[in-house]
Order: structure tokens, then C-alpha cells, then sequence
């Protein structure tokens, strides 16, 4: 299995990773080893199984609606890289 | 002292032979003196550690001490602690200073251990060396003799390390594909990786959310089963924390073994296994026949898919784990970003290493349209037949034993120029954690000078029986008690 | 060419439940940037979700409320993009397996015609934070208040046919949810949030044209001007013998323009799979019976019972049904008034009207249903006319008397209805005006009989100070002219 250049490329779009072009060569090799390592997936016989997304055969527990929560902005964005006004900042998104 | 182990320790303590303050103080000056050579700690936070140590001899002196009152320990800096930095290895999170603490770092804290600082990992529990750090990587105690450093295992790497070096009594760990047993092995301790769901994932960063699962490391399988009280149990914050009762699991560590009916793996004694290494096994096991056990040789078909599998659904799921490190709201933001999407591409290039970026694109990729069949839902169907295995297995069995690495402690920078080489130091544990059974690693010998572990693996939530097999074995071994020079 | 217009709606609706639908952070609206966002909504490390029981019961009530399947096994799903609002890099949704199966809703056409619009299905999910744009410079600011809060997603089949339909299916939709009380209905606050998905193709072709979505339509007007927008524009590049391109489209209702959100679309790949930090959400009978018990009686049930009870024609009963409100008031009015029509006539005409006029909601009316059906008693028993009903009405709404009696007495609105007085006043006012009496009897014509009898009506109401009942005199007329 290969992965194309601009597979790689596409997927570093979705994931937002920048790539420099000279990583991408390395990548090529390394991202097709993997993909050759999962392609013996395909040799498997799967009729008729189900996929499992989970190990336990468990179902959702759910909470009561009631607020447990209380405002603690101050300590949540001491830790931000930038806000005002108790806003998030980022650069200007236009739509 | 600090070649004591938790439990000798606790005894020390209660019998008033030794203070918290005094213990918490020989271990900090033991990292101080000793842990340049081993990188094993990211953070040491020696001020709180001796204000929870001076704390912790009042309660005892109050009368209200329990086993982990005052005794010393670290976390893997992947559990959240409220006030401490926990950073993941990665660059992304070097200056993260959680608000709150993991409902694993809580219950230590309310039975009133000591934490003496975070232990190094490989960047977000990605990796099988601990070379994949930001802060570095970790050298292994043993196999320094010849000047060659080596790797400690990955991704639990510093905790394992700080352990086999008597920097620490005991660490917590998390294992996804084999992080606690691989490390556990390579350093010659023991290490436990519970039943997916035993031990609450809240405020452990994410690598895999179906596959990860947090842990213990000590010296000794008694060790492990007083770290595992504290931490088993559901919680209300991970609805994937299984709602099942928790035993005491020592009460159960001297039950006989005769009787326990034990399974062989076939395919995990295949040609990717050494000679050398297949014989320690194989002793081990014969140390649990004359034990009384019951050995036999048992299937599972599916075992060389794993590693394919589980390089779909981990990097799937850690595709869109990390999705939240975006340089918004917490963590590493790039300097000066030109717009949005600039602020995000270079948030992530730069705060992500190699590995991390290389499996959020695989993960990517397999989720991505036209491809989700063939690998996700592929490997989900695949991740079900290895379960079906293991199920059948535990129909005749009570216990399977393996190898834990097909391999022991390599010399650092050996398999890091091809990702794959190191995905296969997976090869005997990752389908574990496909399933969600517990496994534990078990000291059993040298290959080289160098140690290797006995793999135990159980059935779905049968942690105590590990944990009696694994204490019985060393009631009649000493390789745990072994020293690195 | 004529063409068929196809629309199909996608609803947002904001479930009025206390807290997230996975933290247990409040859902109160207007509270400071970010202080209602805890470590779940802002996706801290390490952090997990766990569902609220809620908004579980409350996509249920929607799903019984609309006929609907529901999903006995629900599971949440990621679907992963980027965008500063959305603080986990995935929003929490329900892709294959929705808590809200197949159902419908029939609206109520202008025409009086009746159309069944079909659910496709509801799911569950998280709503996204708000993005400001001004006031910092270069810069936007992202508040993840409302990050987290519950809502459903509504998916009708393509079955609506024009910007009528939609808007009435829209608006009943929205009468369905605020009576539910699942949603607080406050449409100026994005409650209710619609998408609209349109498409054309050449009249009586089975073949669907290409659509397009116009998104985040938040009131009904802008729904109806957008969907007329928008099939202007498709038609005048279809018969310009232009393509239709698959888009997502923003509508400017004040410019009454829409663009292209290129944006959005550019690598739209949203790489769903089942979300592992959560597990299948099993629903069991017992659930579904609590969510059945607080079901409220639905608009459709209490129109079809107003007819029923109250003798009501359609149009009224759905006028005084479709607002649980003004239900409520209507039944006090009928209950204390004796007369049902004349209390309907009565709230949907005076109360409305001054209610509209004073921009005045049921619950903050200056009057209750109980006073305005004292009055409505009065008139029903004859004690007061019509015209005297609205001076009392005038009373009641201004706040200077409580009771209809008291004004009526206050202000000498009795009628006189003793018929033997009024008789006397009738022979007095005839023998005044022989001619016209004369006058009358020759004409053949009722129909200018009816006119020349209004002459007399005039100095009967006189002589009687206003106060003589006019239908008695009428009748009393009647008898003595016609001998």
C-alpha cells in the first residue's frame, strides 16, 4: 500500500498540521509502511461480524439534570494563550 | 528504605520507625542525586511532596493513618494534577497547569500518599521507547555496563525506569497497546494494566479512548494489588468506568495456585521470539507447575491481526482526541499566527512531534471518505474476532502466559528510523487491550543481562487471580528483588 | 417552464433543559462570557462527557409528540472539524443511530387543506460556543457559553412545496415544542434555529434537482424571504441554462441577499465514527412511559376538543389551541362566561386585539380570563349590550375595576330588558310617528322594510336612555307593525 503525496497532504488539511515540503518524502515512506502493516486487515474473513467499538458490553449510565458545575473562569483562563473581557482570542475568523 | 517496597514501607511507617517527612525526604534526595542519568522525571514537586509528608504524620499521628498514609510515589504525567503541571511529553502541554485533579490523582491524594513529581512518557503514551519525549528520553537502569544507554519501554517509560532505580516505591502507568507490561518487562518490575473500564479514565489525557487504561508499577505483585485498591472503582465523571464491585485485592494474594489451569498461547511463542527469550518463559512456567498449575497449549487465531487493527482504531481515535489541542483555549500556541488557519496548522506542527503527527495522520486518513470501511470498520470487525478469542480461550483456561516484548531493553536509537520496527515491540500485548482484559508483567529472568517479563493475562475483571498467580510466583523467584548495577 | 419547488427543513432546537447535554454546567441564557463553561464544555485534558438524563426524556416527549419511532439504542458519533467555537475539534452528534426515528406532523393550510409532512428522523447533539467579531482588533472572540447545551436536530423528508408550507410547518413546529416545554420558544434568542434545503426541478419530473441549504434561518419572515430568494435565483439560472452548484448559502434578511459559504464547504470531510468515550444509550419501556407522562395536551388533541367541547368551528378552535397560553385563558373565559362561542368571539377578537395593539403576551395581559368571562356572562344574560361590553372591557383593561358588575352598575350599562316597560316606550314612540308607520305597512319589500326599521330604533334607544335592550325592542317592533 502507498499513500500519494497528495493524500498526505489532503489529510495534514483535515488534521490542520502544517507540513514543510521536505518532510513530506519521509512521510511518504514511513505513513505507506503503516498502511502496509494495516492492510493485512483485508486478508481477514469478516462476514457476518460485527464491529466492536467497545470491549465492555455495557450501556450509557446518564446524569440527572442538575447543575454541579460553578464558574471558575478566572482559573480556566489563567491557562489561555489569549483573552479579554473573559473572551477567547484568535486571529479573526471570517466566514 | 528506598529498596523497601509499599507494602515493607507502610509497615515501617505504622510501627513509627520512620516518619513521612523523613521517607519523602530520602526519595527526593535519591532523584536529586540519581535521576540525571535517568531522565525518568519531567516535574519533581519536592515542596508540596514534603507539606503532604509532614500532613501526612499528623494523621497518623491523629490515629487516622491507612496503608498509603505518607508513603511516597509518583505519577505518569498523563494524569491531570490540579495546581502541577502535566504536560504528556509533549510541547503542546509544557506549560499546562491543570485546574483539577484526575479522579485517579484524587483517590491517591485521599488516601494520603505522597507524590513526589510527574514521570516521563513518550509523547501522549505514543510509543514503545520512551524516545518519543519532548523532554527528552529515558534511559534504562539496567545495561549501562558497557557505556551503551538503553530504553526503558514506552510509552510508561520514566515510571518504570524511576522504580527499577529506587527513585520510588511505586508509579502509576497507563497502558493503550502494551505501556505498562513492555516498560514493566524492560525494567524488570511488575506492572499490572487492569480491565478496560476497572480504573477511571477522567483526567487522564486521551491517547485512545476504547484501548486506554490506567495502571500500576511497583517491585512486587503485592504492590501492585495495594495501588489497585486505591485506584479501581466506577466514577460518575467516565461513563466507560465499569459499575462492578471492588474486592480487596490483597486479601486474595496467598490463595494456593493448585489447580490454575494456565494456556500457552500458541502464537505467541512463534519464530519472532527469540530462543533465548522463549526459555526464560518457559522456565517461568514451569515454576507455576511446580506451584500445582494445570499447563496447556491454547489458540488464539486472530493474534497477528492485532497489530493491524490496532493501528487503525488507536490512531483513529487519537486523530480526533487531539483535535483540542488547538492553541485556543489552553497549552502551546505558535508565536505571531497570521490568521485562524495559519494559528492552527502551526500550533500543531510545532507543538506536536514526529510520532504524534505521524499517527493523527494515519487516524485521519483510515476515518477520511472512501476509506472508512476498508480500514475502520475493517478493523472493527477484527477487534471483535480477537475478543471472540480470547472469550473461547477463558473457556478452558484461567490464565494465558506469554512473553511480554519478543525482545529485551534495546539500545536507544535502534528501532526509531522506521515507526513500523517499533510498532512490533507490540507484537504479544496489544491484543489485550483490543479486547479489554487485564494483564499483568511479571519479572522472570535475564536474557543478556538484561531482564524480561512473564506475561499473565486474565479474563474480564479477574484482576485478583493475576495478581494471586503473579505474588505466588514470587514468594519463589527473586527476580524482582534483582538490583541494577 | 414552471417548475416544482422541494424543500426539506433540518431544525435546531434547544432543549430547555438546566444544564449541558454533558457537563453539568448551567444552560442559563445572558450569564457573563465563559462563566458558564466548565472543564467538560471547554475541553480540557483528560475531561469526558456523561449525558444528561433530560434531554434524553425530552427528544423522547418530541418523538411521541410527532408520531415518531424511537430509537431503542441511540449512540453519539464525533464529526470532527476545526472552528475556534467547537472546543473539542468534534461535535457530539447522532449520526446512524438517532434517538428519534421516522414520524410526521400534519400542518393546517390558509386553504383549510391539511398536509402530512414527514420526520425523517431527530438526533441528539451539542450546540457550538459564539463567535464575536468586533470590538477586538484583528482579533474574534469566542464565548463557549452555549457550548455544550442540548439540542435536537429535526429532519424533514423533502415534502414541503412552497415558502407557505415551510413557514407553516416551521411555525407549528415551533407551537409543538414550546408546548412540550422542551424549548422555551425564544426564537430572537437562536431556541429555534432553521436550515432550509432547497431544490427545483421542471413541474411533474419524478427527478430531484440539485440543492442548496440556507442556513441559520431564525425567524419565520426571514425563513419565507429567504426560501423566495432563494427559488428566484435557482430559477433564473435554470432558464438561463445554468447549473445549480451544491452549496451551503448565508441569508442577509435586512439586505435581503444570500452568498455562497465556500468556506464551509472547502474539504468538507467530517471523518464521523462512533464517539468511545460514550456508550449506547439503551432506552427501556419504563423510560418512555416517564417521558409519556409529562406530555402536555398537544395543540392537535386540544383543537379537536375545543370543536368537540365548545361546539367551535375549526378556524377558532385552531386559532384559541395552537398557544397552550391562550388556551388556558380562552377556558377560564368560557368557564365563568356561560356562553363558549361568545367567549371565543371574544377572546380571539377585543383581547387579541388589544393584546397585538399593546404588544402584550397572554401571561402579562392586564385582564384574566376569569374577568373577561364575568363580562362575557353579562352579555350572554343580557344584562349589558354589546356596545355598553366594551366600555366594561375598557374598565377591566385599564385596571380601574375588577369585576364586569361593578362597572356595569358604576356606569348604569344595565340593559333594561322588562318587557312591559319597553313596550310602553314602543307605543309612546310609534304614536309620535304616524307617517312612518304608515310608511312601513305599505312597503312590500322586506328589505327596506328591515332599513325603515332601524328609523324607529334610533328614538327608542333615546327614549330609553341607551339602556333598552335592542332585540327585545326589535322583536316588540316587530309585533306591533306587522299586527
Amino acid at each position: 500500500m502507498t499513500i500519494s503525496r497528495e493524500d498526505i497532504e489532503k489529510v495534514a488539511v483535515l488534521a490542520r498540521i502544517r507540513l514543510d515540503e521536505e518532510q513530506i518524502p519521509a512521510l511518504e515512506k514511513d505513513l505507506g509502511n503503516i498502511l502496509s502493516l494495516v492492510d493485512q486487515l483485508s486478508a481477514a474473513d469478516t462476514d457476518n461480524v460485527e464491529p466492536l467499538a467497545h470491549p465492555l458490553d455495557a450501556v450509557q449510565r446518564l446524569r440527572a439534570d442538575e447543575v454541579t458545575e460553578s464558574n471558575q473562569r478566572e482559573a480556566f483562563q489563567a491557562i489561555a494563550p489569549a483573552t479579554e473581557n473573559g473572551l477567547y482570542l484568535v486571529p479573526r475568523v471570517i466566514e | 528504605m528506598h529498596n523497601k517496597s509499599v507494602a515493607e514501607l507502610a509497615r515501617e511507617l505504622e510501627s513509627g520507625k520512620i516518619s513521612s517527612v523523613e521517607l519523602t525526604r530520602e526519595f527526593l534526595d535519591r532523584i536529586k542525586a540519581e535521576d540525571s542519568q535517568y531522565n525518568s522525571f519531567i516535574t519533581v514537586t519536592e515542596d508540596q511532596a514534603m507539606a503532604d509528608a509532614k500532613a501526612a504524620d499528623e494523621q497518623r499521628a491523629a490515629g487516622k493513618a491507612g496503608v498509603w498514609t505518607g508513603v511516597p510515589f509518583a505519577h505518569k504525567d498523563i494524569f491531570c494534577t490540579n495546581g502541577i503541571a502535566t504536560t504528556c511529553g509533549s510541547r503542546m502541554l509544557a506549560n499546562f497547569v491543570p485546574p483539577y485533579d484526575a479522579t485517579v490523582t484524587a483517590n491517591f491524594r485521599a488516601a494520603g500518599a505522597v507524590c513526589l513529581g510527574k514521570t516521563n512518557m513518550d509523547e501522549f503514551a505514543m510509543g514503545s521507547s520512551n524516545e518519543s519525549s519532548y523532554f527528552g528520553p529515558v534511559t534504562n537502569p539496567w545495561g549501562r555496563s558497557n557505556g551503551e544507554k538503553r530504553v526503558p519501554g514506552g510509552s510508561s517509560g520514566g515510571s518504570a525506569a524511576a522504580i527499577a532505580a529506587r527513585l520510588i516505591p511505586a508509579a502509576t502507568a497507563t497502558d493503550t497497546g502494551g505501556s505498562i507490561r513492555q516498560p514493566a518487562a524492560l525494567c524488570g518490575i511488575t506492572g499490572l494494566k487492569p480491565t478496560y473500564g476497572r480504573v477511571s479514565r477522567f483526567g487522564m489525557i486521551a491517547f485512545a479512548s476504547s484501548l486506554d487504561q490506567g495502571g500500576t508499577m511497583a517491585r512486587t505483585a503485592e504492590d501492585n494489588a495495594l495501588m489497585l485498591n486505591v485506584m479501581a472503582g466506577v466514577d460518575p465523571q467516565d461513563s466507560t468506568s465499569a459499575d462492578r464491585s471492588v474486592p480487596d485485592y490483597t486479601a486474595t494474594l496467598n490463595e494456593p495456585l493448585k489447580g490454575l489451569r494456565v494456556g500457552l498461547p500458541k502464537e505467541y511463542f512463534s519464530d519472532q521470539l527469540s530462543p533465548a527469550m522463549e526459555q526464560q518463559v518457559r522456565n517461568a512456567v514451569k515454576e507455576y507447575e511446580k506451584l500445582g498449575a494445570i499447563v496447556k497449549e491454547v489458540s488464539l487465531p486472530h493474534a497477528n491481526l492485532a497489530i493491524a487493527a490496532y493501528y487503525v482504531i488507536a490512531p483513529a481515535e487519537a486523530s480526533a482526541n487531539l483535535s483540542r489541542f488547538d492553541g485556543v483555549r489552553y497549552g502551546y500556541r505558535c508565536e505571531n499566527p497570521q490568521d485562524l488557519n495559519d494559528m492552527y496548522t502551526r500550533t500543531r506542527a510545532e507543538g506536536f512531534g514526529g510520532e504524534v503527527k505521524r499517527r493523527i495522520l494515519v487516524g485521519t486518513y483510515a476515518l477520511s471518505a472512501g476509506y472508512f470501511d476498508a480500514y475502520y470498520l475493517k478493523a472493527q470487525k477484527v477487534r471483535r474476532l480477537i475478543q471472540q478469542d480470547f472469550i473461547n480461550a477463558f473457556k478452558d483456561v484461567d490464565v494465558l502466559m506469554s512473553p511480554v516484548s519478543p525482545s529485551p531493553a534495546f539500545v536507544q536509537g535502534e528501532k526509531t528510523s522506521d515507526p513500523v520496527t517499533m510498532y512490533l515491540e507490540d507484537i504479544f500485548t496489544i491484543a489485550v487491550n483490543l479486547a479489554g482484559v487485564p494483564a499483568m508483567s511479571v519479572p522472570a529472568g535475564f536474557v543478556d543481562g538484561l531482564p524480561i517479563g512473564l506475561q499473565i493475562i486474565g479474563n474480564y475483571f479477574d484482576e485478583a487471580r493475576l495478581l494471586n498467580a503473579a505474588h505466588q510466583f514470587q514468594q519463589v523467584t527473586d527476580w524482582h528483588q534483582k538490583l541494577p548495577q | 417552464m414552471q417548475w416544482d419547488i422541494v424543500i426539506g427543513l433540518e431544525i435546531h432546537v434547544q432543549l430547555a433543559t438546566k444544564t449541558k447535554i454533558f457537563s453539568g454546567s448551567s444552560t442559563a441564557f445572558g450569564a457573563e462570557p465563559n462563566t458558564q463553561a466548565s472543564a467538560v464544555d471547554l475541553a480540557m485534558p483528560g475531561t469526558l462527557p456523561v449525558p444528561n438524563e433530560q434531554a434524553f426524556r425530552y427528544a423522547v416527549m418530541f418523538g411521541l409528540a410527532v408520531n415518531a419511532d424511537i430509537g431503542r439504542r441511540s449512540v453519539f458519533d464525533r464529526k470532527n472539524y476545526f472552528y475556534p467555537d467547537s472546543p473539542k475539534g468534534y461535535q457530539t452528534t447522532q449520526l446512524d443511530h438517532p434517538i428519534v426515528g421516522p414520524g410526521f406532523v400534519d400542518i393546517d393550510l390558509a386553504d383549510g387543506s391539511r398536509k402530512r409532512v414527514r420526520i425523517h428522523h431527530a438526533h441528539l447533539e451539542e450546540d457550538a460556543g459564539k463567535s464575536l467579531h468586533e470590538d477586538f482588533e484583528g482579533m474574534t472572540g469566542i464565548d463557549l457559553n452555549r457550548a455544550g447545551t442540548p439540542l435536537i436536530e429535526i429532519v424533514t423528508e423533502p415534502d414541503l412545496n412552497n415558502a407557505e408550507e415551510a413557514v407553516a410547518f416551521a411555525k407549528k413546529l415551533h407551537s409543538l415544542v414550546s408546548s412540550l416545554g422542551i424549548c422555551d420558544g425564544d426564537m430572537s434568542q437562536g431556541s429555534l434555529r432553521f436550515d432550509v434545503n432547497i431544490s427545483l426541478k421542471p413541474k411533474g419530473s419524478d427527478t430531484l434537482g440539485t440543492r442548496t441549504e440556507t442556513k441559520n434561518l431564525n425567524s419565520f419572515r426571514f425563513m419565507e424571504q429567504a426560501i423566495a430568494h432563494e427559488v428566484d435565483r435557482q430559477m433564473d439560472i435554470l432558464e438561463d441554462g445554468g447549473r445549480i452548484v451544491q452549496e451551503t448559502r448565508l441569508y442577509n434578511g435586512d439586505r435581503d441577499e444570500s452568498r455562497s459559504m465556500r468556506s464551509k464547504e472547502e474539504a468538507n470531510d467530517y471523518r464521523y465514527f462512533p464517539c468511545p468515550d460514550l456508550l449506547p444509550v439503551v432506552i427501556d419501556d419504563a423510560f418512555i412511559q416517564s417521558a409519556r407522562d409529562l406530555l402536555p395536551e398537544l395543540p392537535e388533541a386540544r383543537k379537536e376538543r375545543f370543536k368537540e367541547q365548545y361546539g367551535l368551528n375549526e378556524y377558532d378552535a385552531r386559532l384559541l389551541s395552537d398557544d397552550a397560553g391562550l388556551a388556558a385563558f380562552f377556558e377560564e373565559t368560557a368557564k365563568h362566561g356561560k356562553d363558549a362561542k361568545l367567549a371565543a368571539n371574544w377572546v380571539l377578537g377585543e383581547f387579541t386585539a388589544r393584546m397585538n395593539a399593546e404588544d402584550k403576551t397572554v401571561a402579562r395581559a392586564p385582564i384574566t380570563g376569569v374577568q373577561l368571562g364575568q363580562l362575557v356572562a353579562r352579555i350572554a344574560d343580557n344584562t349589558v349590550s354589546s356596545s355598553g361590553a366594551k366600555k366594561v372591557f375598557d374598565a377591566l383593561w385599564s385596571g380601574k375595576s375588577t369585576h364586569a358588575d361593578d362597572v356595569i352598575e358604576a356606569q348604569g350599562l344595565k340593559q333594561v330588558s322588562d318587557s312591559g316597560a319597553l313596550e310602553q316606550m314602543v307605543d309612546e314612540v310609534l304614536a309620535e310617528m304616524p307617517d312612518q308607520v304608515a310608511q312601513y305597512q305599505q312597503e312590500t319589500d322586506p328589505k327596506k322594510q328591515k332599513k325603515m326599521l332601524g328609523g324607529f330604533m334610533g328614538p327608542l334607544m333615546k327614549a330609553s336612555k341607551g339602556q333598552g335592550n335592542p332585540k327585545l325592542f326589535t322583536e316588540i317592533l316587530l309585533k306591533k307593525l306587522n299586527g
